[in-house]
């Protein structure tokens, strides 16, 4: 072995040796090159986050010293005055999204369930495709379509019904107008259900078709075997799911701003006009002519952006886990 | 005996019942969340449709007013924007893709695919405000440029993450066997690994074009919006989505009319750019979400 190494290493001409050198080292100087290229690549991504929230902290500086934690309490908004309270942009925020999830969550299960556990495999293609599309539509198209048709229809249709039914709650009274928080809520739903749905259906297909025999072989039905097998297998993907979804409502700007009435006020009525943390800036940004105004335009975006980015990292660690175990369990 | 039989037959029953009842509620929950698609599509269809013609694609917004006028400046602009704001994505989520898929240990890696998780949770609104305070208040104006780069800023972690996931979808033999021919790495990486997966690349960036065409909150206050032809990167520029948000919540019947007009429009073009990439790699490819 060691006279065959000798032999090739002699074969080599002492002329050859260096060209190869010289070559291999081109070799690494591309290489070197290459790394270096997408390295800085990298790091412009990273640096937009870093910069994204330095920018924001650093423009929201003077409500911060202004307010202090009083902002996120205080119910004045009040331009004119230089008073600045969000509180009425977070409660307006938390129940249109929370309307959305009452709606969306339910739906979503159901179409993760259809898919996964009821489509073939042509037609569970098809619907998702679909499903993708509806996400896939514009939201300004979606603000234009509630201004003109869903807002008018739940004011003539489904808030009589609401108000009859449960007008002795605070929740289904007073004047109706198509511009609501009822609107608002309704249409998040639609919105964030096709995001939902989707990680649904990847969370139920990632449940090991172990655990679903196993369920059948003790003589379950198909909605025991759901209900014993896939849905608490599911769960923390189900959850994560959730967050996604909440986190695009919250997020959501355009068509919220479209119908929701951009009114800074707290009211108990669903019917009511309000407004949301992402609505208001859209609404009221070029408007901003003092500093002050302005920066507290912006603390209510890096409000947003910490919420925002809490729910992702959370619901990203749970989906990842809900679907990345079916590999370690069946391999 | 047969009481027993008797109430296990009725019982077994009920569960029947009750298993195809619930899974018929599923499949009423999926009529129920694709209804939507069809009747936003139809109300297009109807309303935009009729509003549609050639003025639209060729003229200028009319005064506040008068009637008539189009659209021209605004799906320019749109066009304009899309191009400038992909000029700068994609290389750079490509290249960050490739540099994910080659450190896959590495802590950089790490920190920037947790940045790129984390950067598409950000509101579109959020990143608008970004773009306002780097580029807009320095440059003391609304430009074409800021609305591209708000728009690039949404589009880099789409495209770096798709790449990513597209070039793991790479047998690792295919690189293996490129290296042992002596191809230097980086030859290997683009001319073999990259370009084995240049179709599912490809199409996370079209699916990322896709997405940033109908976006309306980060362009408010960055391209802002313009009545006549924007000649320069530092002016303010028209889009469709920002025209038809404008139009919509006007209370001029002929502009709500156009905002339609405007809305079919883009619907059909991202539908179209949505479409057309699926039925060319025939679903094979999942964009990041």
């Amino acid at each position: 072995m060691a006279e065959i190494l000798e032999a090739t290493h002699d074969n080599v001409g002492v002329a050859a040796r260096p060209a190869r050198v010289g070559s291999f080292r081109v070799h690494l100087f591309g290489d070197r090159f290459f790394n270096l290229v997408t390295l800085l690549l990298t790091l412009v991504g990273l640096s937009i986050l870093v910069g994204l929230a330095i920018a924001l902290v650093v423009d929201s500086s003077p409500s911060i010293r202004a307010f202090g934690w009083s902002f996120v309490v205080s119910t004045d908004w009040d331009p004119v005055n230089e008073k600045f309270g969000a509180l009425p942009f977070i409660y307006g925020t938390l129940v249109s999204s929370t309307i959305a999830l009452a709606i969306a969550v339910p739906l979503s299960l159901g179409v993760g369930l259809c898919l996964s556990e009821m489509a073939p495999a042509w037609l569970g293609r098809r619907l998702g495709f679909m499903v993708e599309l509806l996400a896939a539509i514009p939201s300004v198209v979606y603000g234009l379509w509630a201004i003109f048709v869903l807002g008018p229809w739940l004011r003539d249709h489904i808030e009589p019904v609401l108000g009859k039914a449960l007008g002795f709650t605070p929740l289904f009274q007073g004047p109706r107008v198509s511009v609501s928080m009822l609107c608002a809520g309704v249409l998040l739903a639609i919105m964030v259900v096709p995001y939902i749905a989707a990680v649904c259906t990847d969370v139920f297909r990632a449940v090991p078709q172990s655990q679903r025999e196993a369920a059948l072989a003790l003589g379950a039905t198909r909605w025991e075997m759901v209900r014993i097998a896939v849905l608490p297998y599911g769960l923390s993907g189900v959850i994560g799911a959730i967050m996604l979804g909440l986190g695009r409502a919250l997020g959501e700007t355009i068509a919220v701003a479209m119908v929701i009435g951009n009114s800074p006020q707290i009211s108990a009525s669903l019917f009511a006009p309000s407004a949301t943390l992402a609505s208001v800036i859209a609404n009221e940004f070029t408007e901003a002519t003092s500093t002050l105004y302005l920066s507290s335009l912006v603390e209510l975006g890096l409000v947003l952006l910490v919420v925002g980015l809490v729910l992702n990292v959370v619901a990203r660690a749970l989906v990842l886990g809900a679907t990345q175990r079916r590999f370690e369990e069946d391999n | 005996m047969s009481a027993t039989s008797a109430i296990r037959t009725r019982r077994t029953i009920w569960r029947k019942m009750k298993s195809d009842l619930m899974m018929g509620v599923t499949v009423l929950a999926t009529v129920i969340t694709l209804l939507p698609l069809f009747i936003i599509l139809a109300y297009l269809f109807a309303k935009g449709a009729s509003s549609l013609n050639l003025a639209f694609f060729t003229h200028m917004p009319a005064p506040v007013g008068e009637k008539g006028g189009g659209m021209a400046n605004a799906i320019v602009g749109t066009l304009e924007l899309i191009g400038l704001a992909s000029l700068i994505g994609v290389p750079t989520g490509i290249g960050a893709g490739l540099y994910l898929a080659a450190h896959r240990g590495g802590r950089l890696a790490a920190a920037a695919r947790f940045g790129a998780d984390v950067m598409m949770g950000v509101p579109s609104i959020v990143v608008g405000i970004f773009a306002y305070a780097v580029l807009v208040r320095p440059m003391n104006g609304f430009s074409t440029l800021a609305g591209a780069v708000a728009l690039a800023v949404i589009m880099i972690p789409l495209v770096t993450r798709t790449t990513e996931e597209m070039l793991l979808l790479v047998p690792h033999e295919l690189r293996e066997a490129a290296l042992a021919l002596g191809v230097p790495a980086w030859r290997t990486t683009l001319w073999v690994v990259a370009r084995t997966a240049a179709s599912g690349i490809a199409t996370g960036a079209i699916l990322a074009i896709a997405r940033i065409a109908g976006e309306t909150a980060p362009l408010l206050f960055t391209a802002f919006g313009n009545r006549f032809w924007s000649t320069s990167l530092t002016e303010p520029i028209s889009s469709l989505t920002v025209q038809v948000y404008t139009y919509a919540i006007s209370p001029f019947p002929d502009w709500q009319r156009q905002a339609w007009a405007g809305a079919l429009v883009l619907t059909t073009i991202v539908l179209a750019l949505e479409l057309g990439v699926r039925w060319v790699t025939r679903g094979d490819t999942r964009v990041a979400r």
